[in-house]
């Protein structure tokens, strides 16, 4: 199981938008990085190509933080 | 299950015709400057074409086909079928292929029909044209495929409009005895069909005056209810569920390492999608010819135009193995595998 620093670090990388470094796992994801339709998708790319797990229009309405999405994550792997 | 080989057809040659017309995507003021650099480089879509007022996705075809018949020296005498696969016919009635086996001058014991499917079209129309010429009695076939796709989007909706390119292609199938076999995966998932649709017009919502009010269903996205509607991460959620799966049951049931593939053509549906697929199937990126920073989403013509675009000197030159993906509107998806010998492949045209 990946860590949360290794998850932020994958997001650090994934959005332009953010300086490494500056994430935080209470980090509020819509403060972080604009929020709109191509940015949703590349959350969902990287996740589904990183961890083999679909994120749907539900989950991205229950995200705020990037803990958020890591809950996610972890819960769904370990199913 | 919609897996399975058909045997005794091959693929003889290709054409595909596009508008000259180009639109950048740089150019659409609609959406901010920044937001429209994050939109090219993550869906890779820069420029795409776009066809002038009045042309037909038939009339692409039409010249897509009379050239490929011209290269081929096939006698029009001797097809014995049309397939037009589009979603954007020239009339609501008759169907468009039987307009074209006329335009085309072919003979009246032609048997032409229509296919109303959009990116998994192409896969469609190869496995019912090889059903038709499989067993001899039918030797030669053409399949059209194409869209003009750029009409049905309105210019204030930032999730469609930028997306699409028009284009119109037709290839030359034949009965060939001893041809090696086409091994197709065919899906379908009808509860998706609100992802990709246009609302009215049909006989569910039949089209009214109220059909032409333009209404903002959210920031930068005003459209009617007869314009396209998009749901990206519905889309992308079933590409990347569906299709990965699908090419690996393929490979499996014809005994195919993927590693032996030559050449996968994908659907140019958007970059981030098909970079996804080609990532989580593990291929090697100069093994996936891509298209669509040029020429956009172009429907079914899609994978025809790439190969053609991208691969045609190989295509005319050499035995290739390939694969071939469709998927989006439906939802509907397929694949196909199968070894190729030297296709005629016509120059693009452009018009």
């Amino acid at each position: 199981m990946i860590t949360i620093e290794e998850f932020i670090q994958k997001l650090e990388l994934e959005f332009d938008a953010i300086t490494p470094g500056t994430l935080k796992p209470e980090s509020v994801l819509r403060e972080s990085v604009e929020w709109n339709s191509v940015n949703a998708l590349i959350l969902i790319a990287m996740i589904n190509t990183e961890y083999d797990i679909i994120l749907n229009a539900e989950d991205l309405k229950s995200i705020v933080t990037v803990n958020d999405i890591y809950q996610i994550i972890k819960m769904r792997m370990t199913k | 299950m919609a897996l399975f080989q058909i045997k005794n057809t091959k693929i003889s040659g290709i054409a595909a015709c596009l508008p000259k017309n180009e639109y950048c995507n740089r150019d659409y003021t609609w959406i901010p400057l920044e937001e429209r650099e994050l939109f090219i480089k993550t869906t890779g879509i820069e420029k795409r074409r776009v066809a002038e007022k009045g042309v037909t996705t038939s009339d692409l075809c039409f010249i897509a086909a009379e050239k490929l018949i011209k290269e081929l020296s096939w006698n029009k005498n001797e097809i014995d079928i049309l397939i037009f696969v589009s979603q954007s016919r020239d009339y609501l009635i008759p169907c468009t292929s039987v307009i074209l086996q006329d335009r085309l001058g072919l003979s009246k014991r032609t048997l032409a029909f229509d296919v109303p499917l959009g990116c998994s079209g192409y896969i469609y129309g190869m496995a019912i044209m090889d059903n038709f010429l499989s067993s001899g009695i039918l030797k030669k076939g053409i399949l059209m495929t194409g869209d003009i796709s750029t009409i049905n989007c309105a210019y204030t909706d930032k999730s469609t409009y930028p997306l699409f390119g028009d284009a119109g292609t037709a290839t030359a199938i034949e009965y060939s005895e001893n041809s090696n076999a086409h091994y197709y995966n065919l899906g379908s998932d009808g509860s998706g069909w609100e992802a990709i649709s246009v609302p009215d017009g049909g006989l569910r919502n039949y089209v009214s005056k109220s059909s032409l009010d333009e209404r903002e269903i959210a920031p930068g996205m005003i459209r009617s209810n007869i314009q396209l509607q998009l749901n990206g991460i519905d889309i992308f959620n079933f590409s990347l569920s569906e299709v990965p799966s699908n090419i690996t049951e393929l490979l499996s049931s014809s005994d195919k390492p993927i590693e032996k593939i030559d050449y996968f053509i994908f659907h140019q549906a958007n970059m981030l999608i098909n970079e996804s697929i080609r990532k989580k199937l593990k291929i090697q990126k100069e093994k996936v010819p891509f298209t669509i920073h040029k020429f956009g989403n172009t429907s079914s013509a899609s994978i025809p135009l790439t190969m053609i675009s991208e691969i045609r000197n190989e295509l005319m030159s050499k035995e290739l193995e390939l694969v071939l993906c469709g998927f989006g509107v439906g939802l509907s998806w397929g694949s196909v595998y199968f070894k190729t010998d030297k296709i005629v492949c016509s120059e693009l045209i452009e018009i």
